[in-house]
């Protein structure tokens, strides 16, 4: 390819598949955790699983990191760029007119998915990773369940969490079709695709903010 | 109808600009919005002030010449118009109406509302053409058989006027919905395959040059466009894009 990301299409095509992966992961993500609410013995199989595989510890992870490091750099550095491109500004600008509030405002509520992700990184990833390669604990198959709902007692972190993932929603209403345009997608079958990206941003964030309400309720 | 207008005024180039307030009375709802200003004009020039000055060719909405943000949106907030097809009675009684240039750093301005939208001809000049034999053995286009799908698919990217309501819109002053029709046009029809590779390349690297900015899909420009391009050709040009890249 000549001149990676040296041109606004490349840079938005990167910026689509960083995305998208991001979405299967956000999928993936829920799905575990949703077994918390079902059955105790499937959600630690599970985290054990995926605490303990090697594919998922040392490919998965780091590509996961990369991604997560690569769409927030390269979202500032779009943001930059977008918004030099008009030095002098418009005295009277009617964004609301002609496109939604999300999609105006992704850096927005990518900040503020980027401020929990800090929180998720030093509150669940930094103890894990202290716990497992640094302490060298034994592996412990039944912890993942306690520690989970340990997580969501305090009101004022449950608070965060569903603040967060309020924005997440507004983030992937606009985001979820807009990765599929980015990447070359739209023809005929795109009024299905952006039913189900408005399916999709509503009920993912939805049900991780209900699993967090469900321990914070029932413990 | 009496109406105010606050119009930005800037006398060239290199002095800094300012909106400043007209007052006009006795504003048929039935002219059109450049008429509008052709009766502040007169009115001005009668009062020994500079008139204001803005762009203008056919009127009737083929020629893309005539542009103005108008409250906040390129050629105002009917849907499907240019500004010359822009009526007044779009507007109320006591309205006040803000009218500025297209705002771009690659559409700078010239006076008042005038801006330099030569950007989007190097574009243009960039790639958006065919080469054709012009010998005298010239080949009847229409020996090539082309499908009626792709055809008004061509067809309807065609019609775009290169007026800039596209980048006026974008938040990021994005100027992909006219490269995109100018390389779609092209790329769905057999003749514009034959340099597809360099036409894609080289009018986006022309786009990147001057100095638009990156599309984020707001749609903005697909809606205030007043030739409905629609923004699958954006997607089409993502994937020439992608399909040049690899060669
Ligand atoms: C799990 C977390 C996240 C997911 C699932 C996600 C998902 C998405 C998706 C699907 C898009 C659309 C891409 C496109 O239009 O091609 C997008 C765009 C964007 N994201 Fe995120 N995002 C996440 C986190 C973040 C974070 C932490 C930031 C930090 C600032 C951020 C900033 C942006 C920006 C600025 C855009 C617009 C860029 C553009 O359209 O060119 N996102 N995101
Ligand atoms: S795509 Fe539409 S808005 Fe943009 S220059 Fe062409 S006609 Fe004007
Ligand atoms: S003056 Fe030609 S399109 Fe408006």
């Amino acid at each position: 390819m000549s001149g990676i990301l040296n041109s606004s299409i490349a840079r938005k095509v990167a910026m689509a598949l960083s995305a998208i992966f991001l979405l299967i992961f956000l999928l993936q993500h829920f799905l575990i955790n949703f077994t918390s609410v079902i059955s105790e013995n499937l959600f630690n199989e599970l985290s054990h699983f995926m605490g303990t595989n090697i594919l998922i510890q040392a490919v998965m992870q780091p590509v996961l990191i990369f991604a997560v490091v690569f769409h927030f750099v390269m979202g500032f550095i779009l943001e930059a760029k977008n918004k030099s491109a008009r030095k002098i500004k418009y005295v009277s600008y009617n964004g609301g007119a002609n496109s939604s509030w999300m999609s105006r405002n992704m850096i927005y509520s990518g900040l503020v998915i980027l401020a929990f992700l800090v929180l998720h990184f030093i509150d669940f990833w930094i103890p894990e990773m202290n716990y497992k390669y640094i302490q060298f604990n034994p592996e412990d198959p039944t912890r993942y369940y306690g520690e989970l709902v340990h997580k969501f007692e305090s009101p004022l972190r449950v608070g965060a969490y569903v603040v967060s993932f309020a924005l997440l929603s507004l983030h992937l209403l606009h985001g979820f079709q807009s990765s599929f345009q980015s990447v070359g997608c739209n023809g005929k079958y795109t009024p299905a695709l952006k039913a189900f990206g408005k399916y999709f941003a509503i009920l993912i964030p939805l049900g991780f903010i209900f699993i967090a309400l469900f321990h914070h309720f029932n413990h | 109808m009496n109406l105010t207008l606050k119009i930005w005024r800037q006398k060239d180039a290199n002095t800094q600009g300012k909106i400043v307030d007209y007052p006009i009375s006795e504003v048929s709802p039935d002219m059109s919005f450049l008429e509008m200003l052709d009766v502040l004009n007169e009115q001005l020039i009668s009062k020994g002030e500079e008139p204001v000055e803005f762009d203008h060719d056919c009127r009737e909405g083929i020629c893309g010449t005539c542009s103005l943000q108008i409250n906040g949106e390129p050629h105002g907030p009917d849907r499907g118009v240019t500004t010359c097809q822009l009526h007044m009675r779009m507007f109320k009684d006591g309205d006040t109406i803000f009218i500025e240039p297209f705002r771009a750093n690659a559409f700078p301005v010239i006076k008042d509302l005038i801006v330099d939208r030569s950007s989007f001809d190097r574009i243009q000049q960039a790639g958006g053409f065919i080469s054709v034999n012009t010998s005298g053995n010239t080949i009847d286009a229409n020996s090539i058989p082309v499908n009626k799908h792709d055809a008004d698919k061509s067809f309807d990217a065609a019609t775009c006027i290169g007026c800039g309501a596209c980048v006026a819109a974008c938040k990021n002053a994005s100027a992909m919905l006219f490269t995109s029709a100018k390389v779609s046009q092209f790329a769905l029809l057999p003749q514009g395959q034959v340099e597809a590779t360099d036409r894609v390349m080289n009018m986006v690297r022309q786009m990147d040059l001057e100095g638009f900015g990156n599309c984020t899909n707001t749609g903005a420009c697909e809606i205030e466009c007043p030739k409905g391009i629609s923004l699958e050709n954006i997607a089409r040009m993502n994937r020439e894009y992608l399909k040049a890249s690899t060669k």
